[in-house]
């Protein structure tokens, strides 16, 4: 393996011209968003910095300790993300549905991806955990968040056709089968889409990080499809997860709806 | 079949004692927003009171398993209901839902006709007119063969003359098979010509 070329300061400075062009367009059709631009450029920076150097330190002295406290903290982080990004303000109950069903879904699949497929020892080697660990918890955040909205919209708008279904006896469970099937399909829609364009449309982050840092690019594509495949286990697994004990807490215990949370 | 003691919900309804009979018509009436539509959902479950008893064959109702309750009680909401596909898919998801899928298709091509809907059994239910979609509903209802029908004005989009022959239908169909129907209606003509009890429910000031 050859490495990748190592940027000196300076060319990674004048990487900053992208946004010097940008703030000048935006300037000058007077968008106002100046502020934003450059707020998120500089957090972008100094977040990469730190993690860079956190990594750094991280990679140099493997401990298992160390590998789970860093993926406790990007559960947190997504967790507190999805609740953030719901469009309503989520009851206590579906609060505790998300981190079951997150830390649940995102764990079963990166230890089954960790000990099983690609079978690293020691397993919590964090050059291996801690990406796979991103990349697994961060597209099941994504489609979580997915799923929550359409759940929440499908109890909103099919309210009182899941009140016929209960009328002529349904359970909870039949009267919102169409809303929960709606709401899987929603949250696992972009994942399945994202494999159809994916090596002709655009080369995954993974695998084009691997092959600018020198893997072949045979072992790149291998690595790229087991996370595919791995990503879309653990986004339906959480999303499943989610939906089934989800669906529970818009019912009381004698399986009416509660109309008054809607 | 029903009593009632002390039902107080919100500040909506307030009912002190009511008796509802076994094998008999009970038609409510009542202005608009005086709260037919709470009872009826009371009695199937769906709502609770905030204070006092509901009583089905001399059990509370809460200690019932509500969806069998529901399965031997059921209501015909006030607006019709159309799932996704075929009248006759629209008609058997009662039947669906309490996973007992034994029908006979001629009952209900006889119901269809009996109640002037002329329609094939196949065709997607949603291209139905308002008031056929209302008699696809209480086909869907009927067909269930439930022990109690709560019915909420399941006539309201129909012309007189079809509402009488499909009110007709029904009573006769209750009387004949040891039923009981608790139904809401607008018409007194329908309510003094067919039910053995009228409630009627008074709005509070
Ligand atoms: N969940 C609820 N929360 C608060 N108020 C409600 C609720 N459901 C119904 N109401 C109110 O209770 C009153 C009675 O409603 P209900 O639907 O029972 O009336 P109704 O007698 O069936 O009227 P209509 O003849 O128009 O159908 C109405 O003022 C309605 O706005
Ligand atoms: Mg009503």
């Amino acid at each position: 393996m050859n490495g990748a070329v190592k940027l000196s300061i300076m060319q990674v400075l004048s990487a900053y011209l992208f946004i010097l062009i940008l703030l000048l367009i935006v300037k000058r059709r007077g968008l106002n968003r100046e502020k934003e631009i450059i707020i998120s450029t500089t957090r972008m920076t100094l977040q990469l910095i730190l993690t860079g150097y956190i990594l750094t330190y991280i990679l140099k002295n493997p401990n298992p300790f160390i590998t789970l406290l860093v993926i406790s903290i990007m559960e947190i982080f997504a967790i507190q993300n999805i609740i953030k990004r719901s469009k309503t303000k989520l009851s206590y109950e579906l609060k505790k549905v998300v981190v079951f069903s997150m830390i649940v879904g995102t764990l079963f699949t990166l230890f089954y991806f960790i000990l099983i497929v690609i079978n690293i020892k020691p397993w919590y080697n964090p050059q291996y955990f801690i990406p796979l660990a991103g990349m697994i918890i961060g597209n099941s955040m994504t489609g979580i968040s997915l799923g929550i909205n359409k759940l929440i919209d499908g109890f909103k708008n099919q309210v009182d056709v899941i009140e016929c279904s209960l009328m002529l006896g349904a359970s909870p469970k039949d009267a919102c089968k169409p809303i929960l099937d709606n709401a899987f399909d929603s949250a696992i829609l972009p994942t399945i889409n994202s494999m159809v364009g994916m090596g002709i449309v655009f080369l995954p982050g993974m695998m084009t990080g691997q092959i600018l840092s020198g893997s072949s690019p045979l072992v790149a594509i291998e690595y790229q499809i087991a996370i595919m495949l791995g990503i879309l286990g653990s986004v339906s697994i959480s999303v499943i997860i989610f939906l089934l004990f989800g669906y529970k807490t818009f019912f009381n215990n004698r399986m009416q709806i509660k109309r008054e949370e809607l | 079949m029903f009593e009632v003691k002390n039902l107080k919900y919100k500040d909506i309804l307030y009912i002190d004692h009511l008796n509802i009979n076994k094998n008999s018509v009970t038609c409510i009436v009542g202005e608009s927003g005086s709260g037919k539509t709470t009872l009826l959902k009371m009695l199937n479950n769906i709502i609770s009171p905030d204070e006092g008893e509901i009583y089905f064959n001399r059990k509370e109702i809460n200690q019932y398993n509500p969806i069998d309750l529901r399965r031997r009680v059921v209501m015909l909401p006030q607006t019709p209901i159309i799932y996704k596909g075929s009248i006759l898919d629209n008609i058997l998801i009662g039947k669906k839902f309490s996973k007992s899928e034994i029908y006979d298709i001629k009952e209900i091509e006889n119901l269809l006709e009996k109640f002037n809907v002329n329609k094939n059994l196949n065709e997607p239910a949603e291209n139905l007119s308002g008031g056929e979609k209302q008699r696809v509903c209480l086909i869907r209802v009927l067909i269930m063969n439930p022990e109690v029908i709560l019915l909420d004005e399941p006539t309201s989009a129909l012309d007189e003359n079809t509402e009488d022959l499909v009110i007709n239908y029904v009573v006769e169909y209750v009387k004949k098979n040891n039923k009981t129907l608790i139904m809401v209606t607008h018409s007194k003509e329908i309510a003094k010509k067919y039910s053995d009890h009228i409630i009627e429910i008074t709005k509070r000031r």
